[in-house]
Formats: C-alpha cells, structure tokens, sequence
C-alpha cells in the first residue's frame, strides 16, 4: 500500500517504514507484506512497543521523523489513498452482519487527499513545510497519560506477556481490564478481540466488538479529524 | 525482572515485589542518587525505606514515580506502569528503536535512518 508512495518520495529523500503492531510476530504480518509486494523496510513489532512509545491507539497511523531523527509530527491517521472500503456497495446476497458493518465502515472519516498533500510537502520542502511542527507543538499533541491510561498499559503488557507464554485464559483479565481502563485505545481492543474471532465480532470473551464500540463512539469519529 | 527494554521502558514487568536497583536503572532510566530517583534534569524523592540493600521496594517506587503497580497473584508478576501525568512524547527525539525487517531479513535500526526523512507508518494485520 505504501510502495507506490516510496517509489514516489524516495527521490525527495524520504524513507517509508512500516511497523506491523502484531502480537502474532512475523507470522501474522509476513503474508500482508508479501502481497503489498514492499520493499522498504518492513518491520514488526510483536511487543507493542512502537504504539507505547509514540501514543499510538489506532492504525493505520503515521509518524515524521526528520533528518536529525526528530519527530516533527506526531501520530496521526494516514492513508496513502481513499480506501477501497470506503466505496463498497452492500450486495444483494451479503448476509445482515457484513450489511450492517458495510454501512459503517462507510462512515469512517478518512482524508488520504489532504495526508498526501501534507506528506509531499513536507518530502519537497523539509523543515520549511508548514506541515512540519515545533517541538512544542509536537510534545503538545500528546495528550497527558491519565492514571487509568497509565494502569491500562500495565495490563495491556501483563496480558500480552501471558498470551506470548501460552497463558492465554490468564491473559484475558488483563486484556478487558485495559479495554475497560481506556477504551479509546482501538490498538489494546482489535488485538485482543483477533485472538477470538479475526472479523473481531461479537464474542463470549469480551464486553465489546468492533462494531458495537465503533457504534458507541460514531464511525465518524473512529479516526480523529487531520489537524494540518 | 523478565522482560525490559534498555532505559526508558514504560512498561516493565517483575517476577518479585522487589527489583535489583541495576536492573530497575538499565531498564527505566532512572538512576537512584542522594535525591532519590532521578532521569535527565528531573529528581524525585523516594521515601528511605524503598531502598533495603541492593534492592528497591516497588510499590514504593511506583508511588513515587506515580506509576501504577500491577499485580496478577495468580501467575506471580508484577507490572509496572508508564507514569501517569506525562505525555506519551516527553521528547521529540525518535526513540531508538531495533526490531526484525522482513524485507532486510536483519534488525533494522531506526537510527540507520539519520539523514533522511522518514515516515514511520504503524499497521497491524488485524
């Protein structure tokens, strides 16, 4: 997905690294690389530690490093395009759960155009882009970790320590004590919930579901709006 | 201490209630000094019963660095949290970062990248 926009800025100067947040490691991730046909470095983060470090609570999401190896913007949804999902027609023979999640998945706000636009300015023009932030403005966007966001990422590490070493019941606590601690934090809830059923539906596990959460909170508010 | 990350860990686990001072140092980035527990320019007390030989107490030291302190009895371990309060970027610099490359078939070093720009774009397969 991310290939063509290399190829594209490569000349610029810029470098595209994908980090999979994949419990499940290189067996996960590896077939999706494959397909995508990448060849920049692919990386996967099988602890988690990448969405730890940067504040990252949902994917796909995008980072600028410059030069010097400072982060001139901080996480944020990026697409490299309008997402072919964003167009799907419900069929006529679509069952009432692929239906109902195809009407949803419509709503989500995803503006590839205007990221695009943004990530080419900054490859053309380096640190005079006006896409590309202070410090402060970067350390600002980052929202104060909360003490329940904090207590979340305990569990969140317990429960992924207990699911790498085969615990998968003791891990489980864990995993709903961090969706219930921060339940914005869609990183924490679709790893999780893929442990049970890959469509990430209803389930006996776990209090929520993709759809059902995504319902909560309004599709369109799954991905923050783009503040360029 | 089963699982850390060199300095600056934000979150770390422990098989024990109490942790060798070196290994609570190479993992967190705090450094125990006369102040209490200090990283960069930054100093907190800690009370003096945390320290009992080569040993810190946990709790105490989570209650200092206001981290929360997780604790599963069943399968015995212990998580220490990020500290609460502060942001997830506390600095702009990339952290350094050393995870395998499927495309490189090596580790790959984020800071092998120095001098170009780099988006960093996280995904997951699920």
């Amino acid at each position: 997905m991310w290939q063509e926009v290399r190829e594209e800025l490569e000349p610029y100067g810029l470098e595209v690294v994908t980090v999979a947040l994949d419990t499940g490691g290189i067996s996960a991730a590896a077939p999706w690389i494959e397909r995508a046909g990448a060849r920049h470095p692919s990386l996967i983060d099988a602890a988690h530690v990448v969405d730890a470090l940067f504040g990252i609570v949902n994917v796909p999401s995008g980072v600028w490093i410059d030069e010097c190896g400072m982060i001139v913007r901080p996480p944020e949804t990026a697409y490299p395009r309008r997402p072919a999902f964003l167009d799907r027609e419900v069929k006529p023979d679509d069952p009432p759960h692929v239906r109902e999640r195809v009407l949803e998945i419509r709503k989500l706000r995803i503006d590839a155009d205007l990221y695009m636009h943004a990530l080419r300015d900054w490859a053309v023009h380096g640190a005079h882009s006006r896409y590309a932030l202070s410090p402060q403005e970067v350390i600002e966007r980052g929202r104060p970790r909360s003490v329940e966001d904090a207590t979340a990422a305990a569990h969140f590490e317990l429960g992924q320590h207990l699911f790498r070493t085969g615990r998968e019941a003791a891990a489980v606590p864990h995993f709903r004590a961090a969706h219930r601690l921060q339940p914005d934090n869609w990183t924490y809830k679709r790893q999780a919930w893929s442990f049970v059923d890959p469509t990430q539906g209803p389930n006996d596990v776990y209090d929520g579901d993709w759809l059902t959460d995504l319902r909560k909170i309004g599709a369109e508010n799954y991905y923050p709006r783009l503040h360029l | 201490m089963i699982c850390h990350r060199d300095g600056g860990a934000l979150t770390m686990l422990f098989q024990s209630p109490v942790v060798q001072i070196g290994e609570f140092e190479a993992a967190s980035g705090w450094h125990l000094q006369a102040e209490g527990l200090c990283r960069d320019d930054l100093c907190v007390p800690l009370p003096g019963s945390a320290r009992r030989g080569n040993e810190l107490d946990l709790a105490l030291v989570a209650g200092a660095l206001r981290m929360p302190l997780v604790h599963d009895a069943e399968v015995s371990l212990w998580a220490l949290g990020p500290p609460a309060a502060e942001r997830a970027l506390r600095t702009v610099q990339a952290p350094d970062l050393v995870l395998p490359d499927v495309v490189g078939g090596r580790s790959f070093e984020l800071a092998s990248l120095r001098g170009k720009k780099v988006l960093l774009l996280a995904w997951a397969s699920w």
